[in-house]
């Protein structure tokens, strides 16, 4: 699986200097754009911080207190059947529901298990191939104002599903399950 | 719904740690929690600026438009009932290619904006139509490119390669939206089968 690590190095690089080659033939001021798109990424960053402060306050609440433990350990044997750590558990609960939330616990995980672990991997893949069913519907519909929903929550709670598994597959696929 | 998670969390915690004996564990994860959060942020700093920055590029040079253009085709046999040169099919297309950019904050706007359309479509109706369902499918299984937000993690973390995980989350996040698509199509063939 070298080969696809490799991929994943120089793919960043690779699009970067093509934007920016690209941006220099259509006489894109590309410093000056560069620079005005860049005061969003801290608008973006300053923005999140009391989200993730709540949310992480309460996951390490949630961890730290032992009732995070208390509730794996009963997803534990199930999950063992299967073959995926019960760590990944409560993430996968959140996951559709609460952005931030999702993001606080995959910081979590990060921060607990290590980045490069199987655990760490696997959160990192999921936080990037899932999104927040609820959030997505709330406010699609919300805002055009469509009452019936029709079967748009089941596709999408499936899809979620669908991509959970698929990143479990994937994960310990290309990376090994350590 | 979120708000019953957090206080959720955190009372079941509280209570917990009562009768654990953990009460004292708790007390620093407060604090720890909070400062953990602001230095994740503050590592999401560098990496936002950079992508953005350079998104900004890509979005003025017309790139994010020719990219548009090339997944035309697909899209148009995704939505079968939407006319090729209706607005809709813009503001979806749009939608999709900002999503895929970890561009979230101006795919939100984009994707009302497609909604609206497709209402029109469907004549103003306040049930969804098929075309809905499709573009909420393909919206929540979030197709991904670069996901910046977790890179900036493993960084702050010290991963040994915090970009490891871009291959495999551009696989997974095919392959999701692909069964995102074929559970949509199963769903909408029941549906008319019924009536």
């Amino acid at each position: 699986m070298e080969f696809i690590s490799l991929i994943s190095l120089t793919f960043i690089p690779l699009l970067i200097g093509f934007i920016l080659i690209y941006g220099t033939i259509k006489q894109v001021p590309t410093y000056e754009s560069f620079v005005e798109g860049g005061k969003e990424g801290i608008k973006i960053a300053v923005s999140i911080i009391p989200f993730l402060v709540g949310m992480l306050v309460a996951i390490s609440i949630f961890r730290a207190s032992g009732a995070l433990d208390a509730i794996m350990d009963w997803f534990r044997p199930f999950m063992k059947m299967i073959g995926v750590p019960a760590e990944i558990v409560p993430l996968l609960l959140i996951r559709p529901i609460s952005g931030t939330a999702a993001l606080g616990m995959t910081s979590d995980l990060i921060a607990v298990y290590g980045p490069d672990s199987f655990i760490g991997r696997l959160a990192s893949v999921l936080q990037g191939s899932t999104d927040t069913t609820f959030y997505v519907l709330t406010v699609y519909f919300g805002a055009v104002g469509i009452k019936k929903m029709g079967d748009a929550l089941k596709v999408g709670l499936l899809a979620d599903v669908v991509g959970i598994i698929v990143s479990i597959i994937v994960v310990a696929f290309i990376f090994g399950t350590k | 719904m979120v708000n019953y998670i957090w206080v959720g969390m955190t009372v079941i915690g509280i209570v917990f740690a009562l009768f654990n004996g953990t009460i004292e564990d708790v007390n620093r994860a407060v604090f720890d929690g909070a400062k953990e959060a602001v230095t994740l942020c503050i590592g999401l700093i560098s990496v936002l600026v950079f992508w953005l920055g350079m998104m900004r590029i890509a979005e003025e040079s017309g790139l994010l438009e020719k990219l548009a253009k090339l997944f035309r085709p697909l899209v148009k046999i995704l939505f079968p009932e939407v006319p090729v040169q209706h607005p809709a099919m813009g503001y979806m297309l749009s939608n999709m290619i900002s999503n895929m950019f970890g561009l979230g904050n101006a795919a939100t706007p984009l994707g009302i904006k497609a909604m609206e359309e497709l209402k029109k479509l469907n004549g103003g109706k306040n049930s969804a139509s098929r075309s809905m369902v499709t573009f909420l499918a393909i919206n929540t299984a979030s197709i991904t490119i670069i996901p910046t937000t977790v890179i900036a993690i493993r960084m702050t973390y010290h991963s040994t390669s915090p970009t490891e995980i871009v291959v495999p989350t551009i696989i997974a996040t095919i392959l999701s939206a692909i069964g995102a698509v074929l559970i949509d199509r199963y769903f909408y063939y029941r549906r008319s089968r019924k009536g």
